[in-house]
């Protein structure tokens, strides 16, 4: 594990990589809840504490469980049914501990159980930090670091579309292209921006 | 014999996947960079919404009704698996083209969209052709915008070279072309919509 190691893994998470911008995770919540603010940062909460979490039991999974008895094949089973469990224990746990923070994101944690971002996360880790089914040096480590920025970089995106949004509340803006569309478009022109980091070389 | 008809007709225009319920965008962009690869990724997700809505609607009696979100997800994970596997061996090109999603078929809504609203409450025939539709209308919602990426994007179609001295616009086969394009089309068939009513 070195740093240089670290730092690549951070800048191509966030910006050259940016899980939505670049690669499309999670796209249906960024439409869906981007239009204010507030909620937009809460489910930027809970994804990221679900994605790292997903991160860390798919690794022990995938290293303990599917590796040894020769059952990679099945990740996509395992680790969708590892993820779902995953939320819906999450979801229980903050109801009966904090009611405040349930409201707060509650109605969103359901939703992350089919938010490509997390099982996209898992299967990442597994195919960058496992070579033939030995993990690379630092492998846990790099995979719950990767998860973390995944979440991070959601989490820009998330900010940036759902300011964006909030001020364009007082912009006319052609019936045909309300919602929806005029989303996509400025999420084109937030993506041309962070095009812009592809260009750093390590 | 005509309502099975309708099932299959709707799910093409009147409730395209893509551009009227606006689901399972993830691997639309992603994967629309080349036709062949948006040819591939549609049949894959047709079989797949097929395959899991005809299980489900022959299990729905069996299913409890407050755990059935895992019980669909188990069960369209095992088709995901088939394809996969399939992919892997037979075109491991368009294996390596598609990455990463093709695992996340699981977690496209339309799949699992369908489940929920059609099959679990439909008989068996009913949800077959209903998962044809869905998939032939994923299918060709993901060639006109790969089509529309990869002629504007390298002057190609299907990999043939189309115009001579056409030169490429790049940014079309990069991720801002496929948010550009797929929210120009989204504008263009409200346009349409609001012609015709």
């Amino acid at each position: 594990m070195n740093p240089s190691q670290l730092i690549a893994i951070f800048i191509s998470a966030v910006f050259i990589h940016n899980v939505i911008l670049s690669r499309f995770l999670g796209l249906c919540s960024f439409i869906a809840i981007s239009k204010e603010t507030r909620p937009a940062l809460a489910m930027s909460g809970a994804v990221t504490f679900v994605i790292t979490f997903s991160s860390i039991i798919t690794w022990f999974i995938y290293r303990y469980l599917l590796v040894p008895f020769n059952l990679t094949y099945l990740r996509t089973i395992f680790f969708i049914l590892v993820i779902a469990t995953f939320v819906q224990l999450v979801e229980m746990v903050i109801r009966k501990i904090s009611p405040a923070l349930y409201r707060a994101f509650g109605i969103y944690l359901p939703l992350i159980t089919v938010n490509c971002a997390v099982l996209g996360v898992a299967v990442l880790n597994v195919d960058m930090f496992f070579v033939n089914g030995k993990p690379v040096a630092g492998s846990f480590f790099y995979s719950v670091f990767q998860g973390v920025c995944v979440g991070f970089g959601y989490t820009l995106a998330m900010l940036f579309m759902s300011g964006i949004r909030e001020r364009l509340d007082f912009a006319y803006v052609p019936k045909a292209m309300r919602e929806f569309p005029l989303a996509f478009v400025i999420a084109a022109i937030m993506s041309m921006g962070f095009m812009g980091f592809s260009g750093f070389r390590f | 014999m005509k309502k099975i008809f309708a099932e299959f007709l709707k799910g093409i225009i009147k409730e395209n996947p893509t551009f009227v319920l606006v689901l399972g965008l993830c691997p639309t962009l992603a994967v629309s960079v080349t036709v062949s690869n948006g040819i591939g990724m549609g049949i894959a997700a047709t079989f797949v919404v097929v395959g899991s809505n005809i299980i489900i609607s022959l299990i729905k009696g069996f299913i409890p009704d407050r755990i059935r979100i895992p019980c669909f997800i188990v069960v369209i994970a095992t088709f995901v698996t088939i394809v996969e596997m399939t992919m892997k061996t037979y075109s491991p090109l368009l294996y390596r083209a598609l990455g990463i999603y093709v695992p996340l078929i699981v977690v496209n809504c339309i799949v699992l969209g369908r489940a929920e609203a059609y099959a679990q409450k439909n008989s068996v025939l009913n949800s077959l052709f209903d998962g044809l539709g869905m998939g032939i209308g994923f299918t060709l919602a993901l060639i006109l915008i790969s089509a529309i990426r990869e002629i504007l994007g390298s002057g190609k179609f299907l990999g043939h070279l189309l115009f001579k001295g056409f030169e490429p616009i790049f940014l079309f086969g990069m991720p801002p072309g496929a948010l550009l394009v797929i929210g120009l089309l989204l504008g263009l068939f409200n346009l349409l919509k609001k012609e015709r009513v």
